[in-house]
C-alpha cells in the first residue's frame, strides 16, 4: 500500500491505496467523493474531471499514488461555502443539463477554463470542452451557461 | 420561441423555474447508480464470451471459487429454467426466456460479449481478476452479422426452436427470421400506374448504440427472510422488479427496486441485465449486499444497441406534386434475440403523408449481435432516413420546394395511416408552416460545398400505468411522490402541473421518485410518456386535492362544501376568505391529515411530428460533413416545461447528428467488436456541432388535461434525413448508407 498525503478541496488528507489504484477509484471508493463519475475509465468523457495543481485532468487517467503533495479540487470543493459558483448558477438558469451525469465534469472542466481564460469567444468554450461528453443536449445549452458565466464573473 | 395555435391560459405551464433536483446535479452530490455504498458492500464482475456464436460445452467456476476474497460465483446454472413467456416492457416486449439467456447464457453465448457468469468478492479488482479464472470450453459456430445473410435458408441458425412468425401464423423451418409483418391500404400497382415520377432506392444502416454515459449499475441486497432490495440505474423501478421477479420466479412483494439519478437512458435502461445478477450473488454470499457495474466496453458490447437495418422504398408522385403510391420494406436486426423495432419503424415511415395506396413490409432477424433495446424512437431514424430521402428526391425532381410538397402531402385530422387507424388531432402542418416561416429558412445559403436539407419525423408516444400520491403540509406547501424516473427535469414538470391544477407556485410543490414499496405500478420513463401520463396522475391528485380541502374549510366555516369556492390557493364562501397555508395549519382540529392519491392508464396520447433544417458544408477532399447550422420544429402539444421541451429536441437532434455522420459498431469478420470504446464509437462533442435553434409549436392535445403530447423521442427522428438531404444539396450524390462517414461520402463522390 502507499501512503499519500494530499490537499482536497483545501483541507489535509492522507490515505492508503494500491499502486494500480486511479485517484478516479481511491475519490469514489475510499474518500467518498462520488461527483466524479466514471463514464469510460480511459479518459474519452471527461466526467471525472478534477484539477490537479489547477490544472484539468481526469481522474482515471491519474493513479492516486501520483497525488502526494500535490493540490486537487473536486466538483465537490468548487461552490464557495454557503453558495453556488456562477458556473453552477448558470448551469440551472440555461437548463444546461438533463440527466446531470456528465455535468460535474463539465463544470470543473469550465471552471479551468475561465482561470486561464475569463473571456473565452464560443469556439474556445466548444474547444476547451470538445473532451467532455454529453449525451443529453447537444451542448448548446452547455455552451451557453459557460459564457454567461464568463460574463457574469466579468460584471 | 413558442408559437400557440390554439392559446390557453396557464399560469405555472410555460415558466422556466430552476429544477428542483439542479442544485444536487451541479454539485455533484446527487446519488447515480454506481455511488451507493452499503456496509459489508461486495463487488462484482461478469465474465463475457470472446466469441460471437459458439456452443457452451462447459463452465468450470472452480479456481474462482477457490480465489482469495471471491464470495459467490452465479452462472446460468442458478437461474431457474423458464418457459417462454412474453412481457410488455413498453417499448418494446420481451420474452422472459431469451430475457433470462441474454443475463447468463445458457446452452451458447450469441454475441461478443455476452455475459456467462458473475462472481462477487471483497473489490471489483479481485472479482475481475477471478472471472478471468473461469475456464469456458467452447464449440465455436460461424456467426451470423448481417441480415440479408442470416434470412437465406442456409444461413447458420442462432436459436433453433426459432420458427417464424409469419402474419400471424407461426412457421415450421427452423430459421433467424423471427417476425414478418405487412400493413397495406388501397391499389399499390394502380397508385404507381397514376405517378409520372417513380424513385426507388435501398438502404442500409449501422448498429448504433444510445451512448448514455452513465455505464449500468446495479446493487442488490437478500436478507435471510428472502426480502430483496435493488438500488439500481433504471429508467423504470417497476419494469426492473417485474423482470426480476419473473426471471428469478419470485413474488413482486418480496422485491423492492430504489431507482437511484439515472445518468441517461434513451430506451436502454429498461431491460434487466445486472438487478438479477446481483440478487443470485447476494443470495449466494451469504446475505452481503453485492454491487455490479459495467464498464463502458461492457456497456457497448452488450447493451443496448438499436438495429442496424436494410430497407427498400418505393414512391411514386404525379406532376401536381400529389404523392400516389409509397411502399417500403424494412429488415431489421434483432440482435441475439427476437425483438427489433421494425414494428415501430413501419409506422414511422410513412406517417407524415396522405396515402391512398401503399404497402409496408417489415422483417424482424436475428444476427450474432447484441440484443437490442429500445433507443429514442425505436426504429424510427433509419426508416425516416430512408423514406425522407425519397421524398426529397421526388421533391427536386418535380421542381418543388421541399416543405412546401410534403405540407401538399401531410396528414391532417381525420387522414388514415398505412395501417387504416385514422389520425385524431395533429400539428404536422402547422410544423411544416412554422419551418417554412423560420429566421433559417428564409436565409438564403452561399458557398461551394454548401446545402440544405430538410426532412419530416413522426412518432406515436404512448401512455401507459401512472401514480402519484400527495399529502398537504402544515405550512400549506405539497409533498408530491410519484413513479417515473427524472432523466430530464420530469420532478419539476410534474410539479408544475400539480402546481397548475392547485393554483400554486411550482415552489410550492416539491416532487419526489418514489420506489416500488411506495407508490402505485408506474411505468417507467419511456415512449415520451412521463409529462404525458404522470402528469395526468398528478392532475388527478390535485383535483382530489383540492375536493378534499374544500371540505374541510367548509367544516370550518360550517357551510356545505359545494358552497366553497377555490382559486388560486384561497378558499372563498360568501364573505370568508382563507389561504391554503392558513387552512394547511388548522388541518389537524378539522380531521387531521389531507392527503390524494392517482393512478392512470390514458390511452389518448398525441402523435408528436417534427421537421429539422440543416445547413453543411462537405470537404470534397476528405469527405468530412460539419453542420453549420440547424434548427428543430416539433408540436409538443402544450409545452409544460419549456427549456427542457427544447433540451429534448437539441439533444435529439445531436444524437440524430452522430447516427447521420459517425456512429456505428465495427465488427470483424468472426462478429468481435472492434470498437468498444468512445474514442473509436465516435459520438458527437461540443466542437462538432452549432447551437441547435428550437421552435416549439403548441397544437395542444385533446386527449390531455393540459394539452401534453409528449417530446422526447421524435426530434430523433429527422435528423438523419435532413443531414442526407443537405449533403445532396451541397455535393450532389444521395447517400444511402449511415453513417454518412467521410470515406464513404468521398467514395461516393468518386462514384459521381
Amino acid at each position: 500500500m502507499i501512503h499519500v498525503q494530499t490537499t482536497l478541496n483545501g483541507e489535509p488528507v492522507e490515505f492508503l491505496c494500491e499502486p494500480r489504484q486511479s485517484l478516479l477509484e481511491v475519490l469514489r471508493e475510499t474518500l467518498g467523493l462520488t461527483g466524479a463519475k466514471e463514464g469510460c475509465n480511459n479518459g474519452n468523457c471527461g466526467a471525472c474531471n478534477v484539477l490537479l495543481d489547477g490544472a484539468l485532468v481526469n481522474a482515471c487517467l491519474v493513479l492516486a499514488g501520483e497525488v502526494q503533495g500535490r493540490t486537487l479540487t473536486t466538483i465537490e470543493g468548487i461552490a464557495p461555502a454557503g453558495g453556488l459558483h456562477p458556473l453552477q448558477r448558470q448551469f440551472l438558469e440555461h437548463a444546461a443539463l438533463q440527466c446531470g451525469f456528465c455535468t460535474p465534469g463539465f463544470i470543473v472542466a469550465a471552471k479551468a477554463l475561465l482561470d486561464c481564460t475569463p473571456q473565452p469567444t464560443e469556439l474556445e468554450v466548444r474547444q476547451w470542452l470538445a473532451g467532455n461528453l454529453c449525451r443529453c443536449t447537444g451542448y448548446d445549452r452547455i455552451v451557453r451557461a459557460v459564457l454567461a458565466a464568463a460574463e457574469e464573473a466579468q460584471a | 420561441m413558442t408559437t400557440t395555435a390554439k392559446p390557453a391560459q396557464f399560469k405555472v405551464l410555460g415558466s422556466t423555474p430552476v429544477r428542483q433536483d439542479g442544485v444536487d446535479k451541479v454539485t455533484g452530490r446527487a446519488q447515480y447508480g454506481a455511488d451507493i455504498r452499503l456496509p459489508g458492500m461486495l463487488s462484482g464482475a461478469v465474465l463475457r464470451s470472446p466469441h460471437a456464436h459458439a456452443r457452451i460445452k462447459s463452465i468450470d467456476t472452480r479456481a474462482a471459487e477457490a480465489y482469495p476474497g471471491v464470495r459467490a460465483v452465479a452462472t446460468a446454472r442458478d437461474l431457474p429454467d423458464l418457459e417462454s413467456k412474453v412481457a410488455d416492457l413498453g417499448e418494446g416486449s420481451v420474452n422472459l426466456r431469451y430475457q433470462s439467456s441474454n443475463l447468463l447464457a445458457r446452452d451458447k453465448v450469441l454475441y461478443f460479449g455476452h455475459a456467462l457468469a458473475a462472481v462477487a468478492a471483497v473489490n471489483a479488482h479481485v472479482a475481475e481478476a477471478a472471472a478471468a479464472l473461469i475456464q469456458v470450453d467452447y464449440e465455436i459456430l460461424p456467426p451470423v452479422l448481417d441480415v440479408r445473410q442470416a434470412m437465406r435458408p442456409d444461413a447458420p441458425i442462432l436459436l433453433e426452436e426459432l420458427r417464424t412468425d409469419e402474419l400471424g401464423q407461426k412457421g415450421e423451418q427452423p430459421t433467424n427470421i423471427a417476425a414478418h409483418y405487412l400493413d397495406e391500404t388501397g391499389d399499390l400497382e394502380q397508385g404507381f400506374r397514376e405517378a409520372d415520377l417513380i424513385v426507388e432506392r435501398e438502404f442500409t444502416t449501422a448498429m448504433v448504440h444510445q451512448g448514455y454515459i452513465e455505464p449500468h449499475s446495479a446493487t442488490a441486497l437478500v436478507t435471510a427472510d428472502g426480502q430483496v432490495t435493488i438500488w439500481c440505474s433504471t429508467q423504470g423501478a417497476f419494469g426492473v422488479r417485474e423482470q426480476t421477479a419473473e426471471i428469478l420466479r419470485l413474488p413482486a412483494s418480496k422485491i423492492r427496486v430504489i431507482p437511484m439519478e439515472i445518468g441517461g437512458g434513451f430506451g436502454g435502461k429498461i431491460g434487466v441485465y445486472l438487478e438479477p445478477l446481483a440478487v443470485l450473488l447476494s443470495r449466494k454470499s451469504g446475505h452481503r449486499p453485492v454491487k455490479l457495474t459495467m464498464s463502458r466496453r461492457e456497456v457497448l458490447a452488450a447493451t443496448g444497441p438499436t438495429s442496424g437495418s436494410s430497407i427498400k422504398v418505393k414512391m411514386g408522385a404525379n406532376r401536381a406534386g400529389q404523392i400516389t403510391a409509397a411502399q417500403a420494406t424494412l429488415i431489421y436486426e434483432a440482435g441475439a434475440y427476437p425483438g427489433s423495432p421494425v414494428g415501430s419503424a413501419m409506422g414511422v415511415i410513412f406517417a407524415p403523408y396522405r396515402l391512398r395506396n401503399a404497402r409496408v413490409e417489415g422483417y424482424d432477424v436475428v444476427v450474432n449481435k447484441p440484443r437490442t433495446a429500445a433507443y429514442r424512437a425505436p426504429g424510427g431514424t433509419n426508416a425516416a432516413f430512408a423514406s425522407e430521402t425519397v421524398v426529397d428526391e421526388l421533391a427536386e425532381r418535380l421542381g418543388l420546394d421541399p416543405l412546401a410538397f410534403r405540407l401538399q402531402n401531410g396528414v391532417q385530422e381525420g387522414d388514415r395511416r398505412v395501417n387504416g387507424v385514422a389520425y385524431k388531432r395533429i400539428g404536422l402542418l402547422e410544423v411544416l408552416r412554422a419551418a417554412q416561416g423560420s429566421a433559417h429558412y428564409q436565409a438564403p445559403l452561399a458557398g461551394p460545398y454548401r446545402g440544405r436539407g430538410v426532412a419530416a419525423g413522426y412518432w406515436g408516444n404512448y401512455g401507459g400505468k401512472s401514480s402519484a400520491s400527495a399529502s398537504v403540509n402544515a405550512d400549506g406547501t405539497v409533498s408530491l411522490l410519484e413513479g417515473s424516473v427524472d432523466i430530464g427535469g420530469s420532478r419539476t414538470a410534474l410539479a408544475m402541473q400539480l402546481a397548475e391544477t392547485l393554483g400554486l407556485p411550482t415552489e410550492s410543490i416539491r416532487a419526489t421518485v418514489a420506489d416500488t414499496d411506495a407508490v402505485g405500478d408506474t411505468e417507467g420513463t419511456y415512449g415520451s410518456r412521463t409529462t404525458f401520463a404522470t402528469g395526468w396522475a398528478v392532475y388527478e391528485v390535485g383535483q382530489q386535492l383540492k375536493a378534499k380541502l374544500c371540505e374541510r374549510a367548509a367544516r370550518l366555516w360550517g357551510v356545505p362544501a359545494d358552497q366553497v369556492q377555490y382559486a388560486d390557493g384561497s378558499f372563498a364562501s360568501g364573505e370568508q376568505h382563507l389561504t391554503l397555508a392558513e387552512l394547511a395549519a388548522q388541518l389537524d382540529r378539522l380531521g387531521g391529515p389531507v392527503v390524494a392519491s392517482a393512478a392512470v392508464q390514458p390511452k389518448n396520447y398525441g402523435p408528436g411530428f417534427a421537421a429539422h433544417i440543416v445547413d453543411v458544408e462537405v470537404d470534397p477532399e476528405t469527405g468530412k460533413v460539419q453542420v453549420l447550422r440547424y434548427t428543430a420544429v416539433q408540436d409538443a402539444g402544450k409545452a409544460v416545461y419549456p427549456n427542457y421541451v427544447a433540451s429534448q429536441m437539441q439533444g435529439g437532434a445531436a444524437q440524430g447528428i452522430g447516427w447521420a455522420l459517425n456512429e456505428e459498431y465495427v465488427y470483424d469478420a468472426q462478429g468481435r467488436l472492434l470498437n468498444a470504446n468512445w474514442l473509436d464509437y465516435r459520438m458527437p462533442v461540443s466542437l462538432d456541432l452549432p447551437m441547435i435553434d428550437t421552435l416549439i409549436v403548441e397544437v395542444p392535445n385533446p386527449g390531455h388535461p393540459f394539452g401534453v403530447r409528449g417530446v422526447g423521442e421524435v426530434p430523433i427522428v429527422p435528423p438523419a434525413a435532413a443531414v442526407a438531404n443537405a449533403i445532396y444539396r451541397a455535393v450532389g450524390v444521395r447517400m444511402t448508407e449511415l453513417p454518412m462517414a467521410p470515406g464513404r461520402l468521398v467514395a461516393a463522390l468518386q462514384a459521381g
